[in-house]
């Protein structure tokens, strides 16, 4: 999303220095820590590692993607905004509010009408059809029946379930199944949006598919959400700002294109090496410095992923004007189409 | 010596033995001697629990109570007061089912006081006559899985009725239809409370696997001390006998409940209660219902076994009849049971398969057609029935109940039939008998008799070490230091040769027709279905042709201890070799392995902890049925635990020999567990 429009205001989610660690030591190991505790230091206590001391902030609108191998704690951090576990230590708020301090009864009603969440292996419940699951939410919540089936029914025709609605889950296909994941989350139309690796499970065409249909969704959505997964590229198709962590820690958080261009550890850098640097990079990352002189008539987006117009600034001989879409196309740099080909074959 | 046992268990088990062989034959006999036989330092044990209950009945916790016939307090046990209160609700519930089916004025005396029934004959509850329970039966087969269940029901409960045994029939339906639901609620509370609290779970564990092993006899007894006598002592055993399954099946659901669906639900915004029931008991549903099938199927045959407490019904009257040996007759009640015992099976399995249609766009008439139409005939049923009744000239109206000597009967027939049997084959029975009873039974009890206690302890702590380490090794030696410390060490002995003779055949009868069957998808099918079939009757039932066949003797107890205890070392052997993936099949058949050797050398070991525990299962049945078998007179453990039940004071005797039968069991599960689970990790499989 547009970050100069989101900067200045509150966020929606905000971490400071959040742990998360398993084991009956943890608290002692907290007491005169400050910053990330190290592996040595766990072995020791005999703990193990969730979160390490993870700050950030989400502002409204936007995407960060989670991304991490497996056990990286992407699911723990995940939880601990949630609330599906309890922090060791930190702080969180949730629209400014301390989701730390909320006592039982806030925090459900904060689920009920705030939060959503997509699960990797569906979680379903099986003793109920497509629309029951859907309605479930609205159900606890305590709306009427013929209200909630009415609504939950609107879901299934938005997730493309239409049809389906009286199967039971073992019925679906897994990529069918996910859709119910994603429209029971969306039922009580919450604002954050919570997804643990929701696609995983899935096969990769259908990967790609439930991607798109996702991107789709969030377009009309603009929900404020909290992706996980462990696939790098699906980490770039749709992030806005991606967190890479390893072993709990946040080793980076920044944009796609930051990421790519300037890894902050090695551990970044090896993800980095094999991405195909078109799909990722956009015209503003490889533009010069705006000179009159030399700008062409022909014009493109700042904002445009480099593989998405290659073709058309080949086939122009001329330079190009690189123009901000959202400042009334006003001109902010140019454009040598040699750049685009260094990018796609190499030096 | 050392390094060469280190490696081989099979070195190791040979050399335990050969310890035991040595012991067996050098320990001399002498009652004074330790090492031949302990001393008997636990013998009060019974008499403690005795003065327990006592003093819990008569002595502690007085507190006054008025009493309206002598106007005046009176002391009494609060104990005592609770136990009477509790009969007292059994009892009311228990008579008021039973007047539904039966009619009758117990419940309306006892809201109203007798004096207006006195006044008013007219006031009872009109029995339900038994074409409409027939119709009752058939409806809600059909409406459970449909036509072919309806016939299996409607026959069923006419055959019930033509036959005669329409009012034991009643009288048992009455107990299991109390019993079940109480086993159901109780069992699904602790379950969940099991589930939601590690530490009430590990008290419930220990509790659970005694009660599942303690032998049916055994809670007869103390219950008769609290209870006393009659249905609603019966329904008090029952509902402690049949609520230990519900418990485990309803932890072991939860348990399975993948931690995401929970976290959905919290996420949906549950509170604990909504998770509780809207998330966790749903999603178990499945494991939950299976109990609640496993608990009608343990009441009905708890049931059975509670006449010899008083409880009325099909059990009474077939303990009637095999005292006083009429077969025919008996074999005529135990087809009753085996029909309510099909036909409540199969109604509660479909019941647990239903899904329901909540979508389906129904009016009133449509959603409720099948009640309406079961009121309809009902009441035309009773309307039939009430205008025949001036039409049957003695008394009986054959059309609301036909009475157990009016009924058809054929066992003249079967009796002929057993008596012809008898005459026929006599001689070659009694040979079998007589053989069997002189050259392997006797001699192998004279041998167990002959084991000085040092040696069993060698042999099954030595087996616990090499099995399953040091904490095995204390855990069975705990257990058996227990029996061997009683005055009943001796028996214990005699059960046991009687349990290993049994298992033995099980077993290998087991595997080996498991193992033929398995070999294709029909057969499998086949002996699985058949092993349901089996394990629907009661266990009481098996002694019945045994001894049409055999008479009263050890045989026949060892012949229905083998087929009840070969079912469920069939039914594993099947389950474990089907497991066997195909890939692993097609690997041996490509190294070019014959038929019988890849039996021997790819499927045997592969299924074979599931095996085991599938004799882990045969040990507790063949266990179950000798003790049962002391009804017809056997000089076991099951003997005392019967005798236990006339005496005045058998309570201790009986329950500290049913925690003997279930410490030899408990012993034995341990050992094949342990194993079992050991085995599976090291094959990966799980
Ligand atoms: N309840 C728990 N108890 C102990 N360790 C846990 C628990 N949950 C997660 N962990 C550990 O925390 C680490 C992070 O787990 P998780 O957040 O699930 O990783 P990810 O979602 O990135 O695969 C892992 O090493 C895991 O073993
Ligand atoms: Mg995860």
């Amino acid at each position: 999303m547009n970050d100069s429009l989101s900067i200045n205001q509150k966020p929606v989610i905000k971490c400071e220095s959040v742990y998360k660690i398993f084991g009956t030591n943890a608290n002692k190991l907290l007491e005169n820590a400050s910053g990330p505790i190290s592996a040595e230091e766990f072995q020791k206590a005999g703990c193990i590692i969730g979160v390490n001391d993870a700050s950030f902030e989400i502002h409204k609108g936007e995407m960060l993607v989670v991304m991490g191998l497996s056990g990286s704690g992407k699911s723990t951090l995940l939880r601990c905004i949630s609330r599906l576990t309890d922090p060791t230590s930190g702080k969180i708020f949730i629209d400014g509010e301390d989701l730390l301090e909320m006592n039982s009864k806030q925090l459900i009603e904060l689920r009920r009408n705030k939060m959503g969440m997509v699960f990797q292996s569906f979680a379903l419940l099986p003793h109920k059809t497509v629309l029951e699951n859907i309605a479930f939410p609205l159900i606890i919540k305590g709306l009427a029946t013929e209200e909630s089936i009415k609504k939950a029914m609107e879901m299934v025709e938005l997730v493309g379930l239409k049809g389906r609605e009286n199967y039971f889950p073992r019925e679906l296909s897994g990529g069918q199944q996910q859709r119910v994941g994603i429209a029971r989350s969306l039922a009580v139309e919450p604002d954050i949006w919570f997804l643990d690796e929701p696609f995983s499970a899935l096969d990769p065409l259908i990967r790609k598919e439930m991607q798109d249909e996702f991107l789709r969704l969030q377009s009309s959505l603009h929900k404020t959400i909290m992706f996980v997964t462990h696939d790098f590229d699906e980490a770039l198709r749709l992030a806005d700002r991606i967190a890479i962590m390893k072993d709990g820690i946040i080793e980076q958080l920044d944009t796609p294109d930051n990421i790519v261009l300037n890894p902050a550890t090695e551990y970044v850098k090896k993800f980095t090496e094999d991405v195909p640097r078109e799909k990722v990079l956009k015209i503003e990352s490889i533009m010069d410095k705006y000179d009159q002189s030399l700008a062409g008539n022909n014009t493109v987006s700042k904002d445009a992923i480099i593989e998405t117009v290659a073709e058309s600034i080949l086939e122009s001989k001329e330079n190009l004007t690189v123009i901000d879409v959202n400042n009334e196309n006003k001109p902010i740099g140019i454009l040598q189409p040699k750049k685009v080909i260094t990018v796609l074959f190499g030096k | 010596m050392f390094n060469y046992l280190k490696n081989s268990r099979q070195k190791q088990f040979i050399f335990l033995f050969t310890i035991f062989l040595i012991l067996y034959f050098f320990i001399p006999k002498n009652e004074n001697n330790y090492l031949w036989r302990l001393p008997p330092l636990l013998k009060d044990l019974p008499l403690m629990f005795n003065v327990l209950l006592d003093n819990l009945m008569f002595n502690w916790f007085t507190i006054p109570v008025w009493d309206p016939d002598w106007q005046m307090y009176e002391d009494k046990t609060l104990f005592r007061i609770i136990t009477r209160s509790i009969s007292n609700l059994v009892l009311f519930f228990i008579i008021f089912i039973r007047e539904v089916f039966l009619g009758g004025f117990q419940t309306v005396n006892s809201i109203l006081g007798d004096s207006i029934t006195d006044a008013n004959t007219w006031i009872s509850i009109p029995a339900l006559p038994w074409t409409a329970v027939v119709i009752g039966a058939i409806i809600i087969g059909y409406k459970l899985e449909g036509i072919r269940l309806a016939l299996l029901a409607g026959i069923g409960f006419f055959y019930v009725s033509v036959f005669g045994q329409w009012e034991p029939s009643m009288q048992t339906l009455s107990l299991v239809l109390f019993t079940a639901p109480v086993c159901f609620i109780i069992g699904l509370s602790l379950g969940v409370w099991g589930y939601l609290s590690k530490r009430v779970e590990a008290a419930l564990q220990p509790i659970l696997n005694v009660a599942q092993t303690m032998p049916h006899f055994s809670y007869l007894v103390p219950i008769v001390v609290l209870f006393g006598v009659g249905d609603h002592a019966g329904s008090i055993a029952t509902i402690i006998f049949a609520t230990p399954p519900m418990v485990r099946l309803t932890i072991l659901g939860l348990k399975k409940i993948s931690p995401e669906v929970i976290e959905s639900g919290l996420m949906s915004g549950c509170n604990r209660f909504q998770l509780l029931f809207k998330v966790l008991i749903p999603t178990a549903r499945r494991d939950i219902l299976i109990g609640v099938n496993q608990v009608i199927m343990q009441c009905l045959a708890m049931t059975t076994i509670a006449a010899f407490i008083g409880a009325k019904g099909l059990g009474f009257n077939l303990k009637v009849a095999l005292n006083s040996l009429k077969i025919g007759k008996a074999a005529e009640i135990g087809i009753c049971v085996v029909i309510i015992a099909v036909v409540l099976d199969k109604l509660s399995l479909a019941w647990a398969n239903k899904q329901k249609d909540y979508f389906a766009n129904l009016n009133f008439y449509q959603r409720n057609r099948l009640s309406i139409f079961f009121i309809l005939l009902t009441v035309c049923c009773s309307v039939v029935a009430f205008i025949a009744s001036y039409f049957f000239p003695e008394g009986f109206n054959y059309l609301y109940l036909i009475p157990f000597n009016k009924g058809l009967t054929v066992s003249p027939i079967l009796d002929a039939f057993v008596d012809w049997i008898w005459n026929t084959f006599f001689y070659y029975l009694n040979s079998f008998n007589i053989f069997l009873l002189t050259n392997v039974l006797g001699p192998m009890k004279q041998a167990y008799l002959n084991m000085p206690v040092i040696s069993t302890f060698v042999l099954f702590m030595g087996a616990g070490y090499i099995i399953g380490g040091l904490r095995s090794c204390l855990i069975v030696g705990s257990l058996i230091l227990f029996i061997a410390l009683s005055e009943y060490w001796d028996r214990t002995l005699i059960t046991l040769y009687m349990a290993t003779f049994a298992v033995g055949v099980s077993a290998i009868s087991g595997i080996i027709v498991g193992s033929l069957c398995s070999q294709n998808d029909f057969a499998s099918k086949s002996i699985l279905s058949i092993c349901d079939f089996f394990q629907t009757f009661p266990s009481f039932i098996y002694l019945i042709p045994v001894i049409l066949l055999f008479g009263i003797t050890d045989t026949s107890v060892m012949i229905a201890a083998i087929v009840y205890a070969s079912v469920p070392a069939t039914r594993y052997t099947v389950e474990g070799l089907r497991s066997v993936p195909s890939s692993l099949h097609d690997a041996g058949s490509m190294s070019g392995v014959s038929k019988l050797q890849r039996w021997r050398l790819i499927d045997l070991p592969l299924a074979l902890p599931h095996i085991m525990l599938g004799i882990n299962q045969t040990v507790i049945f063949a266990l179950m049925m000798i003790v049962l078998g002391a009804l017809i007179g056997t000089e076991d453990l099951g003997q005392l635990i019967m005798g236990s039940l006339s005496r005045p004071n058998g309570a201790g005797i009986g329950f500290t020999l049913g925690i003997f039968i279930s410490f030899i069991c408990l012993a034995v599960d341990n050992l094949i567990r342990t194993w079992a689970d050991e085995r599976k990790k090291l094959l990966g499989i799980e």
